[in-house]
C-alpha cells in the first residue's frame, strides 16, 4: 500500500488515459447520482396513497346525447344510480365531477374572511351527494357526513354557494394550523360563508401533476349533484372480488334506462387500477429510463476501465517482470493495479461530485426538481469506486501471473 | 491508397476483438440513447406551421387584474366572451379567428341500430380555416356571412365522413348534432398538427396533443344553441362567475381562444396598440381597475410561453447527450490503446516513408470504419429503443416518434463523425510516434 509515490509517477507518463479514465467516472458519477435522485422522487410520487379503496372502484363516463335540461338530468341520474345499486355486487354509487387521477377538473380558490383579495390556498372541488364517502371508501375522521336533505342539484353555470364543506385533513390543517378546522366557515371569493362539517383523513384531488401542487392533497366536497347537460361521473364501489363482473354489466345497465347517451367503447367504463397506471405513466417511464440509463452508464465505464487497465498491463508486461525478478510478490503487482486505480478514481469521483451538484443545480432551476441529496452522491461515489476496484481486478491478476522471467525478454 | 486503408481498417476491426467490440457497443448504445430521445424532441418540437409560424399570434389580455394574474403579472390564456366578440367584431388584423372546443353528439339519420357517438371539435369562425392550413377533400370552409348570418353549416374531418358516408362526398347534406340538424359545407382531410398550437389552452389536449378534430361549426351558432365548452373554462375565482347561461357568457371566465394573422411587423405593432388601446377603455369604463395589461404571442413565443415541450422530454434528451459523451470518452480511451499498441507497426511504417499525414488518414479511416459498426447497433438500437418509447411518454406523444430514412441517416452519420472527432487525440498520439526511437526499442 506504500506505493503510491511510483504510482503517482508512473501515472504522469500515461496522462491521456488517467485523465481520460477520471474524466469517465466523473461524468458517469454525475449523471447516475442524478438519476438515482429523479428514480427516487419519482417512486416516492407513484406511491403516494388516493386515500380511496381502489382495487373495488369503477367509473363510469356517461355523457347525454340529448339537450336536456338541469331537472331532467337530475331524474335520468336518479334513475341511472338506482339502477346500479341494484347490480349484484355493487356496494354503492354516486353521482361525482372528478375523482383522484382523473387529470382536471375543478379547482378553486379558499379564503378564510369574506372580503379576502389574496386567496390563503387552493382546493380541488368534488361535488357529490352523502353517498360519495361510503363509495369511495373514504375515512370520516372529524364531524359528520351529509345528509340527504342537504343535497341539492347544481347545474354547472350555477353560482357556486355550497352551504357546508367535507375536506380533508390536509386542507384543514392548512387552513387552520391550530386544529380547529371543525364547525369554521370558509369563503369561494364572495360573501357567502361555506362551514366544514366534516374531515377525511385523506382524498387525492383531481391531478396530482406539476401544475396542481397548488392543491396537493386538498381536496373539498361540497354536497351538490353537479348537473351538466354535456355528461357525467358514476363511480361505483363493488363488493371486494365484484369488479370484472360489475364493469360488464354497467354498460347494458345504463342502456337499459336511456339509450340516448354516450359511453365510450374506449374509456367510457374503467377500473380504478387501470386509472392509477395512467395517471402514473410518466413517473414510472421516468424511473424506468433513469434505471436503464445507469445500468448501462456503469456497463459502459466499466468496461472502459477494463479496456484500458489491461491496455497498459500489456504495455508493462516487461516492466513488472523486472519488478518480480527484483522480488515483488504477486500480492504486489496485484495491489499496484489496484492502488492506481483507486488513486484514478477517487480524482474522478472528487471532479464527479463537483459536476453532479451543479447538474443538479441547474436541474433544479430548469425543472423544479427537488434537490439532490447527500446520501445519493455518497451512495454514487462508493459504487464507482467499487466498481472500478472490480473492472480492474481481472486485468491486475493477469498482471501478477506475468512471470519474472518476462524482464529477460525482448518486447 | 484510401481503398487500402478501408481494407486495413476493416481487418483491425478483427485483430483486437475485444476492444473493438467494447468501442462498437458504446457507440451504438450512445448513440441510439442519443436518438431515440432525439426523435421525441423532435417531435414534441417541431414547429407545427413553419411558413406562417411569426405571422399567426395570439392576443391577450388581463380581464382579472393584479390580484388574479398568474405568475409575473402575466393575463390569462384565454380571452371572455366579451372581449373576444368585441375583438373579433372590429376586424383589425388582417384575418382573425375566434374558436373554442365543442364535444358534440352525433346522432345516425337511420334511427335503429346505430347508437349516438360523440365527436370533438371546434366552434370556430370562418377564417379558422384558411389561417391554419386546413386541408380539404371536399367543399370549403364557411364564409364571414355565415358567421354573422348563424348559419346551420358544419365542416366535418375525413374519418367522420367514413364513418357517416363512407368517404362520398358529403357537401350539401345534413348532420344531427345534440338534436339540432347542420348542412355539411366542406370535408377536412386528415388534419392534426402537433402539436396543437392553436389550441394549447384546452387541457382536454394534453400537451397539445390528442385526437384530430372531426367537427366544426359557426361560433355564432354554437352560441345560440347554448353548446357549452368542451375544453378549459378558467375564471379567476368564483367571484367572477355569475349564475346561469347568460351570466356566464358575460362574466369574466375565460374559455375562447382567438388568433389573429399580422403579415408584417406594421401590422403587428398596430395591432399591439390596438389591443393596448381596446384594454385602456375598459379601464376608462370602469370594467378594468388596472392599467393595460396586454401580450400579443406569435406561435413560436406561444409554443415556448406554454410550455409545450414536456420536462421528461428535455431532461431524458440531456441525459442521453451525456450518455453519449461518456461513450465518446470511452471510444477515445481504447482508441488510444488500441492505436498505440500498434506503436512497433507505426514505426516501421514511418521509417520506410509513411508521412505523418498517411499515418493520419489510415487511423481516422480505420475509426471511422468503427464509428461505421457502431452507427449500424446504433440504428439496430434504436429500432427496437422505440418500441419503449411508450414506457416513457404517453401514447400521444409516443406515437409520433418514429424511425425514419433520415434518423437512420443521422444516427450514422453522428456516430461515424463522433468516432472520427473522438479519434483525434489518439490519433494524433500515434503519428507522433517516432519511428527512429520506435526500431531502436525493439
Amino acid at each position: 500500500m506504500l506505493q503510491i509515490r511510483p504510482i503517482v509517477t508512473a501515472l504522469r507518463r500515461h496522462k491521456a488515459g488517467t485523465v481520460l479514465i477520471a474524466l469517465q467516472i466523473a461524468l458517469t458519477l454525475a449523471i447516475v447520482c442524478n438519476a438515482f435522485s429523479i428514480i427516487q422522487q419519482r417512486l416516492q410520487h407513484l406511491s403516494q396513497p388516493t386515500g380511496i379503496d381502489e382495487a373495488n372502484i369503477i367509473v363510469v363516463q356517461n355523457e347525454w346525447a340529448r339537450s336536456m335540461s338541469t331537472q331532467q338530468v337530475d331524474a335520468q341520474v336518479n334513475t341511472d344510480l338506482e339502477a346500479l345499486r341494484h347490480l349484484a355486487g355493487v356496494r354503492n354509487a354516486a353521482i361525482s365531477n372528478a375523482y383522484p387521477l382523473r387529470g382536471n377538473g375543478w379547482d378553486d380558490r379558499i379564503m378564510l374572511e369574506p372580503d379576502q383579495l389574496k386567496p390563503t390556498t387552493s382546493t380541488a372541488l368534488f361535488f357529490s351527494d352523502e353517498r360519495l364517502l361510503d363509495t369511495l371508501g373514504v375515512h370520516l375522521i372529524a364531524g359528520r357526513n351529509f345528509q340527504p336533505g342537504e343535497i341539492k342539484a347544481m347545474d354547472v353555470r350555477d353560482k357556486l354557494s355550497p352551504p357546508s364543506a367535507i375536506v380533508t385533513q390536509a386542507l384543514a390543517r392548512h387552513l387552520f394550523p391550530d386544529g380547529s378546522a371543525l364547525g369554521k366557515s370558509i369563503y369561494f371569493g364572495d360573501a357567502h360563508p361555506v362551514a366544514i362539517i366534516g374531515i377525511v383523513d385523506t382524498l387525492q384531488p383531481h391531478s396530482v401533476d406539476r401544475w396542481a401542487s397548488g392543491f396537493a392533497s386538498q381536496t373539498t366536497i361540497l354536497p351538490s349533484r353537479l348537473l351538466s347537460e354535456w355528461g357525467n361521473y358514476y363511480l361505483i364501489r363493488t363488493e371486494p372480488g365484484q369488479i370484472d363482473a360489475v364493469a360488464a354489466k354497467v354498460r347494458q345497465t345504463l342502456f337499459a334506462q336511456d339509450v340516448m347517451r354516450v359511453i365510450s367503447d374506449k374509456d367510457g367504463i374503467q377500473k380504478f387500477p387501470d386509472i392509477r397506471q395512467a395517471a402514473y405513466d410518466r413517473d414510472r417511464g421516468m424511473a424506468v429510463l433513469m434505471g436503464i440509463v445507469c445500468v448501462v452508464l456503469l456497463s459502459i465505464t466499466a468496461a472502459g476501465i477494463v479496456g484500458l487497465t489491461s491496455f497498459w498491463v500489456g504495455q508493462r508486461r516487461k516492466q513488472i517482470g523486472v519488478r518480480r525478478a527484483l522480488g515483488a510478490t504477486r500480492g504486489d503487482i496485484l495491489n499496484y493495479f489496484l492502488t492506481e486505480n483507486l488513486l484514478i478514481s477517487s480524482g474522478g469521483a472528487l471532479f464527479g461530485i463537483v459536476l453532479a451538484v451543479g447538474l443538479n443545480l441547474w436541474l433544479v432551476t430548469r425543472f423544479e426538481m427537488q434537490r439532490l441529496s447527500l446520501a445519493y452522491v455518497l451512495i454514487g461515489v462508493v459504487m464507482l469506486l467499487l466498481l472500478g476496484q472490480g473492472s480492474v481486478l481481472a486485468p491486475a491478476m493477469r498482471a501478477s501471473k506475468v512471470p519474472p522471467v518476462e524482464a529477460t525478454r525482448s518486447v | 491508397m484510401f481503398g487500402y486503408y478501408v481494407q486495413l481498417g476493416v481487418r483491425s476491426l478483427g485483430r483486437n476483438p475485444w476492444l473493438t467490440a467494447l468501442m462498437v457497443m458504446a457507440i451504438g448504445f450512445g448513440v441510439a440513447a442519443s436518438m431515440i430521445t432525439y426523435s421525441v424532441f423532435r417531435a414534441v418540437s417541431g414547429n407545427p406551421i413553419p411558413e406562417k409560424s411569426e405571422r399567426l399570434h395570439v392576443p391577450q389580455l388581463d380581464n382579472w387584474g393584479p390580484q388574479h394574474a398568474r405568475s409575473l403579472g402575466e393575463p390569462p390564456e384565454a380571452l371572455t366572451y366579451t372581449d373576444s366578440t368585441a375583438l373579433w367584431k372590429a376586424h383589425q388584423a388582417r384575418m382573425q379567428t375566434i374558436f373554442y372546443e365543442v364535444t358534440l353528439s352525433v346522432i345516425p339519420e337511420h334511427g335503429g341500430g346505430s347508437l349516438p357517438f360523440n365527436v370533438s371539435g371546434y366552434a370556430a369562425t370562418g377564417d379558422f380555416f384558411q389561417m391554419f392550413d386546413v386541408p380539404f377533400l371536399y367543399g370549403s370552409g364557411w364564409s364571414q356571412a355565415d358567421d354573422e348570418g348563424h348559419a346551420d353549416v358544419a365542416v366535418i374531418g375525413r374519418s367522420l365522413n367514413e364513418r357517416l358516408f363512407q368517404g362520398a362526398n358529403s357537401v350539401g347534406r345534413e348532420i344531427n348534432m345534440r338534436g339540432h340538424s347542420y348542412r355539411i359545407v366542406g370535408v377536412t382531410d386528415q388534419w392534426d398538427p402537433k402539436p396543437r398550437y392553436f389550441d394549447l389552452f384546452s387541457m382536454f389536449t394534453v400537451n397539445g396533443m390528442g385526437d384530430a378534430s372531426e367537427i366544426y361549426v359557426p361560433f355564432s351558432k354554437a352560441i345560440d344553441l347554448k353548446i357549452d365548452t368542451g375544453g378549459r373554462n378558467s375564471c379567476g375565482g368564483a367571484s367572477s362567475l355569475n349564475a346561469g347561461w347568460d351570466g356566464w357568457l358575460h362574466g369574466e371566465c375565460v374559455w375562447i381562444s382567438m388568433w389573429v394573422q399580422l403579415d408584417t411587423p406594421t401590422e403587428t405593432e398596430s395591432y399591439r396598440e390596438y389591443l393596448r388601446n381596446y384594454a385602456a377603455q375598459m379601464q376608462q369604463s370602469g370594467r378594468f381597475a388596472w392599467a393595460p395589461n396586454i401580450r400579443l404571442r406569435n406561435v413560436t413565443e406561444w409554443l415556448d410561453y406554454e410550455k409545450v415541450v414536456p420536462p421528461e422530454s428535455r431532461i431524458s434528451l440531456i441525459v442521453a447527450l451525456g450518455f453519449f459523451a461518456i461513450c465518446l470518452i470511452n471510444t477515445i480511451g481504447l482508441l488510444l490503446a488500441k492505436f498505440m499498441r500498434r506503436a512497433a507497426e507505426i514505426g516501421v511504417r514511418r521509417a520506410l516513408g509513411a508521412s505523418r499525414r498517411e499515418v493520419y488518414l489510415q487511423f481516422l479511416i480505420e475509426a471511422s470504419t468503427v464509428g461505421l459498426a457502431g452507427g449500424v447497433l446504433g440504428v439496430l438500437l434504436t429500432t427496437i429503443g422505440m418500441f419503449g418509447v411508450g414506457l416513457i411518454f404517453e401514447p400521444q406523444i409516443a406515437k409520433l416518434a418514429h424511425l425514419d430514412a433520415s434518423l437512420v441517416l443521422l444516427t450514422i452519420v453522428v456516430a461515424m463523425a463522433a468516432t472520427v472527432l473522438a479519434a483525434f487525440y489518439p490519433t494524433w498520439k500515434a503519428a507522433q510516434v517516432q519511428p527512429a526511437w520506435q526500431l531502436k526499442s525493439n
